[in-house]
Order: C-alpha cells, then sequence, then structure tokens
C-alpha cells in the first residue's frame, strides 16, 4: 500500500516526505512504547502512535521506520519536523484514534508485523 | 578508528544523537545494513538507559575496524543492583517522567541482548555501569 492510499484513507496531513507519496508500505504497527517498536525486524513498516515526541522520531531512525503516522489529533513540533526531514522520514498527522487509523488501514489490507 | 561521544543525562531531546552518529558512520563504511541497525538499536537502548538513569551522564566510545564493531557506554550513575533481573522483559525501574518519553517498559537490556553478538554488562550500586555490545562484521 502507498503512502499517498494512507493518507487518503486517513484523511491524514503529510507533515515530512511530500515527495515520496508512492513510497510502498508492507507492514502497520501500532504502538506508544518505543522498546516495542525497537524489536520489529521486517523492512517497510508503518509506526502508528499518539506518542509525539522528538523521541518517537528518533526511535523511528533507528528502527528503520518508513513512515510514522501521529494520530489523536495531535501535532507535529518544529523540532520533531526538523527531524524528520534529516532522517528522511513520512510523518503524518491524523484526527482519529490510533484504533481507528489501525482498523481503517487493516481493512484495506495493511498487513499487521504479526 | 575510534569514536567517543558525550551522553547528558536527563535530556531526552537529545537522547539518541550519538546512536545516529555511529550509524551514519556505519553507512558510510558500507557495513550491512542489518549489523547496522541491530547495532544502532542495540547502542540506543544503552544511551536511552544512560539519559534516563545516570546522574552525570557518560561516554559512549565506538571502536570499528573491518571485523567487527565494539560499542562501549559508560556512565557513572546508580548502578543495576540485580543484573538477571534488569535482563528479564518487562522489569523496569524507570521513573513516571521516562515512561512518560515512551521508555522504561522494561525492554532495554533485552533488546540489547538481542541485537548484539556479545553484550557484557558490569554494575554495582553506586558505581556506575558498564555496557560493552560487540558485532561481528
Amino acid at each position: 500500500m502507498k503512502i499517498t492510499n494512507i493518507t487518503t484513507l486517513l484523511g491524514g496531513n503529510i507533515v515530512t516526505g511530500k515527495e515520496r507519496v508512492e513510497t510502498p508500505i508492507s507492514f502497520g504497527f501500532a504502538a506508544d512504547l518505543l522498546s516495542d517498536v525497537l524489536t520489529l525486524e521486517v523492512e517497510g513498516v508503518l509506526l502508528i502512535t499518539g506518542l509525539c515526541t522528538l523521541q518517537t522520531i528518533r526511535t523511528a531512525e533507528m528502527a528503520e521506520i518508513d513512515c510514522v503516522i501521529i494520530a489523536r489529533g495531535k501535532k507535529v513540533s518544529p523540532a520533531m519536523k526538523d527531524l524528520a526531514e534529516r532522517t528522511g522520514l513520512i510523518l503524518i498527522e491524523v484526527d482519529c484514534s490510533v484504533y481507528k487509523a489501525s482498523g481503517i488501514l487493516f481493512d484495506a489490507g495493511l498487513e499487521p508485523v504479526f | 578508528m575510534k569514536f567517543e561521544f558525550e551522553i547528558e543525562d536527563g535530556d531526552f531531546a537529545k537522547a539518541g544523537t550519538a546512536s545516529s552518529q555511529v550509524k551514519h558512520i556505519l553507512k558510510q563504511l558500507n557495513v550491512d545494513t542489518k549489523i547496522i541497525k541491530k547495532t544502532t538499536v542495540a547502542i540506543y537502548e544503552a544511551e536511552v538507559n544512560v539519559v534516563a538513569h545516570a546522574v552525570g551522564g557518560g561516554t559512549l566510545t565506538a571502536d570499528i575496524n573491518l571485523e567487527r564493531i565494539v560499542v562501549e557506554v559508560v556512565d557513572e550513575g546508580p548502578g543495576i543492583e540485580d543484573i538477571p533481573q534488569a535482563m528479564t522483559e518487562g522489569f523496569s525501574t524507570a521513573s513516571a517522567a521516562v515512561i512518560s518519553m515512551g521508555f522504561g517498559a522494561g525492554m532495554g537490556l533485552p533488546n540489547m541482548r538481542r541485537n548484539a553478538d556479545k553484550l557484557e554488562v558490569t554494575s554495582g550500586v553506586g558505581e556506575g555501569t558498564r555496557v560493552v555490545i560487540t558485532n561481528y562484521i
């Protein structure tokens, strides 16, 4: 599933990585615990989280996450946006909950990591 | 070649800076991407532990040659009372502030062990902690 389809399905706002909307995503994962994110071993992962901090971006960099969706209507800070741009992360804000975003993407066929 | 980085205690805005720089160096050296990922995850967990627990901060030293990457993370924090217990998934002594940052799930040391070919942890109460992560290239 491509970033452009994911953004449309969730009515999201792409904060960084607008030029890479054709990037394919293979798996979805939802977590607010960053150490859980660091256990993932697959590639092509999208993370849905309500944790809107600089460490979310740093953890995505370490875990080689391609795209992070910040749920629950939270707004990305300038420092988060700057780090996401520097690390090549696609960052999207959505208004809905983590549960709803996960449900929509699962229903549309995005595979879970496990 | 050897690289040394300072880690500041309590500054979560900077947590991961040293690990990010090591990742960048490993990429420049064309190290296999899977080895880069497991190494950066392990040292990031170690760096976050210093930020979260060690008053006075610490240092992260990366020693890289053609055969292996050795990263030593040293702090003068409170130390670990029971290392086998700290290695157990889910065991944590993190503060509420650390948990609110998304850490403190008791996965730090287990994640380090999972992503290191060799992991040495030496610590004593009031004596600080030394973690050495070795990954073979």
